[in-house]
């Protein structure tokens, strides 16, 4: 049972060129349990994404210190010019999954290549992992496309390949940044669903970024609300409605109670008084 | 003072030229509607008649040209037939095209310079492949490496900056001196023409590569090393390609070079030699023939292009 633990973290970009340096995020706290479903809303340019880098170990924080389990987030690779820094540091890892909004997947490969991707890296033999790969394939509901090519797919199907490559590669987090927010609304619901699905199945701990209030409601245990400039976590709210969706499956009898509808207008007050804030700075 | 004085000047000088341009017009309006039919009919045909399925209003040069380049080398091969025959030009100078095709079946049958034509190219050929081979082996390596790597960057850089731009006939001498006047020194110069280009592209391949593809694999537990190997080099792929169709260009272009000294055979020598003693027939089939080939070959690398990335372009 490992936790992501997030101390004091601030992160400052250094000035460019005729800038100033640019604090991204400014003193966060943030733990992450086994089961937890974060989702973290707020405006553009809020740290969102900056904080989703530090977890997957994209970057290295200038101030505090991210843990998860016994190893510290540090941002570079465990192996640096040969030597093997131990297991207490570590950057990216088959451990974070990272799902982004557009997504990258590889042109060369078939939607099977793809998904089966991360655990060919790992030596996984190929008839186990073609197995999985089509296992996860099928759960995102793109069984019969395993040979087409991925530039040639859908927007929506791309992103299923994106979300079924994380899933396939087993990892114990799933960091997700915006994957739904190119999509049609229909594909939207069915694929949160589908996250749903798989967060009750496996219990893993997910982070996820969106910019919809809606969406946020519906999927979160747990409810970071962030705020620009400095970037950093204003208010947390523990949720239940998605307990009531895979209970009810039906995403419109959640969001039409009076409970969601009031914390949305909660939500929605705090993000907009945010942005009246930042118009009077 | 100064300045308004210019602006009545100004003034003053443009009124007359604009009631001329009024009468002008006019005229023009008057006279020639048969010329203004004829220019807007023109312009029609050369602007876009008409979108067709599979395209996009806008997109600049869309259309098929292939009957255009069709037409246009006829034309150009009439006017050099018609100029000729017709006694304009000296022989010596620009031989018929007739006199031109005559020549190269003697030389494809008889001969020329002590070898017949397959035996010039191929000796020529094998200079330029294996310099191509051997550009490729070493280039697209070196050139991903160099990208990915900023100490490897930081040596060659200077290196290749440097003598990308010498013209390969300047550093000729030098290879002779010190790999000889054998096959070794000719190859040589082909390579370093084609290495140049072919570090480049693989080296522009690898920043072409979009870093959430790099952070997805990491995430996956890929290593630094399945990271260049399986998604970077892959990822440079078409600009590896578009950079070895420019290398063998490269090739071409530098091989008369490679054989000016002590060849006894290639295509590049063949044409030399006949300069030498104003045959000006040969010079102009060697030339046609390096052209067809080079152009073959190019045709072929498109083909492989086609094949090899079919993604190129796509999203």
């Amino acid at each position: 049972m490992n936790t992501l633990d997030i101390r004091d973290v601030s992160v400052v970009y250094p000035a460019s060129q005729g800038g100033e340096a640019v604090t991204a995020l400014s003193d966060i706290n943030l733990t992450i349990e086994q089961g937890d479903l974060v989702v973290a809303l707020g405006a553009s340019g809020c740290g969102k994404t900056t904080l989703l880098s530090l977890i997957a170990g994209f970057i290295a924080p200038s101030k505090g210190y991210l843990t998860l389990g016994d190893s510290s987030i540090k941002g570079y690779p465990r192996v640096a010019c040969g030597l093997d820094l131990g297991d207490e540091v570590m950057g990216p890892g088959a451990d974070r999954g990272v799902v982004f909004q557009k997504h990258a997947l590889l042109p060369w490969l078939d939607v099977m290549g793809n998904t089966e991707f991360g655990l060919k890296l790992q030596g996984v033999g190929k008839e186990e992992r073609r197995k999985k790969a089509a296992e996860y394939l099928k759960l995102v509901g793109l069984e019969d496309f395993h040979h087409h090519r991925v530039y040639q797919l859908s927007g929506g199907m791309q992103q299923r390949v994106g979300i079924a490559r994380a899933l396939a590669n087993n990892p114990e987090m799933l960091l997700l940044d915006e994957p739904l927010g190119a999509l049609d609304a229909l594909t939207r619901e069915s694929l949160q669903e589908l996250l749903l699905d798989v967060w009750q199945e496996t219990n893993k701990m997910m982070f996820f970024i969106t910019h919809s209030v809606d969406e946020a409601l519906l999927l979160a245990t747990r409810l970071i609300v962030m705020s620009p400039r400095p970037g950093r976590i204003t208010h947390q709210f523990d949720l239940t409605f998605n307990r009531e969706f895979l209970e009810c499956r039906d995403a419109r009898k959640v969001k039409s109670s009076e409970a969601f509808i009031k914390t949305r207008e909660q939500i929605l007050s705090i993000i907009h008084g945010d942005e009246t804030d930042g118009k009077g700075a | 003072m100064n300045t308004e004085s210019t602006k009545v000047v100004a003034k003053s000088t443009l009124k007359p030229t604009q009631s001329n341009s009024r009468t002008e017009h006019l005229a023009v309006k008057e006279f020639t509607p048969l010329v203004q039919k004829l220019i807007a009919y023109v312009k029609l045909k050369i602007s876009k008649p008409s979108i067709k399925s599979g395209e996009f209003y806008g997109a600049p040069g869309a259309g098929d040209s292939r009957l255009i380049s069709v037409f246009s080398t006829i034309l150009f091969i009439s006017i050099w037939a018609f100029v000729t025959e017709m006694g304009f030009i000296d022989p010596l100078f620009l031989p018929s095209p007739v006199d031109v095709f005559e020549k190269f079946l003697d030389i494809a049958n008889n001969g020329f310079a002590g070898a017949t034509l397959v035996q010039h190219l191929s000796a020529s050929l094998t200079r330029i492949f294996g310099a191509f081979f051997f550009a490729c082996l070493i280039g697209i390596p070196l050139g991903i490496l160099i990208g990915c790597s900023y100490i490897l960057r930081g040596i060659f850089d200077p290196l290749i900056e440097f003598y990308r731009p010498l013209p390969p006939l300047a550093y000729l001498p030098l290879i002779i001196i010190w790999l000889g006047i054998d096959e070794g020194s000719k190859v040589t110069l082909i390579f370093l023409a084609m290495l140049a280009p072919i570090i480049l592209s693989a080296r522009a391949g690898v920043t072409s590569v979009r870093i959430e593809q790099i952070q997805v694999a990491y995430s996956m537990g890929a290593s630094r090393w399945q990271v260049i190997t399986q998604v970077i080099a892959k990822g440079a792929l078409p600009d590896i390609l578009t950079g070895m169709r420019i290398a063998i260009g490269f090739g071409w272009t530098t091989l008369v070079a490679a054989e000016m000294v002590a060849a006894q055979r290639g295509i590049g020598f063949m044409v030399l030699n006949a300069s030498e003693f104003l045959r000006t027939d040969v010079v102009i089939a060697g030339i046609i023939v390096i052209g067809v080939i080079a152009y073959c070959f190019d045709l072929l690398m498109r083909y492989l292009e086609k094949k090899l990335v079919p993604w190129k372009g796509q999203n």
